[in-house]
């Protein structure tokens, strides 16, 4: 079986860079797939990797991450200023952030609106679209 | 905002102070797309030595190494720089994967344990960059999050980055696909191990570091 935890963007919102990627981490190292909504940081995705690497041992392998944006295409300048400047003020909620241990999660295709999630138990397939 | 202003306020301060011998060309990109393999040709076309071993078997960079003083020359203009190689950034390492690819399981474990290292250490030194070249295998999907967070992590850095579409020699290779993913840089078609597109690399390089 495959637990999957939603984290909605106001319980991280509140949270510095170091413990948002804690309570991610503590989610996937739990064994469990974490559906966040919205994104982090750049600099925070980064870190997401490197504490996941110093994490490693003999149960833990590290993690599965994707992130899947909605499409700009089209968008007018004015509209991608505004987002930009609300993306600044509150957060950036647009998008689903997935992030899965590498011990259950074998591989995430993203294509670019739709994720295909591979699971390491005997290669079942699970697709989220969206 | 503030970190707009903070990053201009850097990158003012980092001009003054650099000389241009001071620049840090880093290479960049997931385990097993030919960063190595890149640097081993340009160290031997303009120094005549290789710069690290190279291996099929993932994560064989496994330490931050660093070539000083290269200096490159193309119609007459001639650019220098520190080109340094890192080892190849994954979010996951399983020394069975090692062991699978034909590694005891002692060696495999000790070479699980380095590439962890190696990872934070390439992630660490990306603040030390003056210039990117990101390192893809044209035959792999280009829309990896790995990729996507390097990228990322350069932009929000104003770090210039040249892609590299590398492996151009083989049959599977697909560099228009990397270059509709990155479609904001410039994308360079190329074979390190054959030579196949390093001339227009190197004339790259000069666009990407002056």
């Amino acid at each position: 079986m495959v637990t999957f935890q939603f984290v909605p963007y106001h319980e991280i919102e509140e949270l510095g860079s170091a413990r948002r990627v804690k309570k991610l981490l503590d989610i996937v190292k739990d064994e469990k797939i974490v559906l966040m909504q919205g994104r982090l940081k750049r600099e925070e995705e980064a870190d997401l990797i490197a504490i996941s690497m110093e994490e490693i041992g003999d149960k833990f392998k590290g993690i599965e991450l994707a992130v899947i944006y909605p499409q700009e295409k089209g968008t007018s300048g004015v509209k991608k200023l505004r987002n930009n400047f609300f993306n600044m003020l509150l957060g950036d909620r647009q998008g689903l952030t997935i992030v899965g241990p590498a011990s259950i999660v074998k591989e995430i295709k993203k294509d670019p609106n739709k994720i295909e999630l591979y699971t390491q138990e005997k290669n079942s397939k699970r697709k989220k679209r969206r | 905002m503030i970190s707009a202003i903070k990053s201009v306020i850097n990158k003012f301060l980092k001009n003054i102070f650099k000389k241009k011998k001071d620049i840090k060309l880093g290479l960049y990109g997931p385990p097993n797309g030919g960063k190595t393999t890149l640097a081993n040709r340009i160290c031997k076309d303009w120094l005549g030595e290789d710069m690290g071993a190279v291996s099929s078997i993932a994560h064989e960079t496994r330490e931050i190494t660093i070539k000083e003083q290269i200096s490159i020359k193309s119609k007459g203009k001639e650019l220098s720089f520190n080109l340094v190689d890192t080892p190849g950034i994954a979010t996951r390492i399983d020394y069975e994967d090692f062991v699978r690819a034909g590694m005891k399981e002692k060696h495999a474990k000790l070479r699980a344990k380095e590439a962890t290292k190696g990872i934070i250490d390439a992630i660490k030194w990306l603040d030390e960059m003056d210039a990117v070249v990101i390192v893809l295998d044209a035959t792999k999907d280009p829309y990896t999050q790995v990729n996507i967070t390097i990228v990322g992590n350069l932009q929000a850095r104003d770090i210039p980055v040249l892609i590299v579409a590398n492996k151009s020699d083989l049959k599977k290779a697909d560099i228009k696909r990397v270059q509709a993913a990155y479609p904001q840089y410039s994308v360079i078609g190329i074979s390190a191990k054959y030579g196949h597109g390093v001339e227009e690399f190197y004339e790259a390089l000069f666009d990407l570091v002056d």
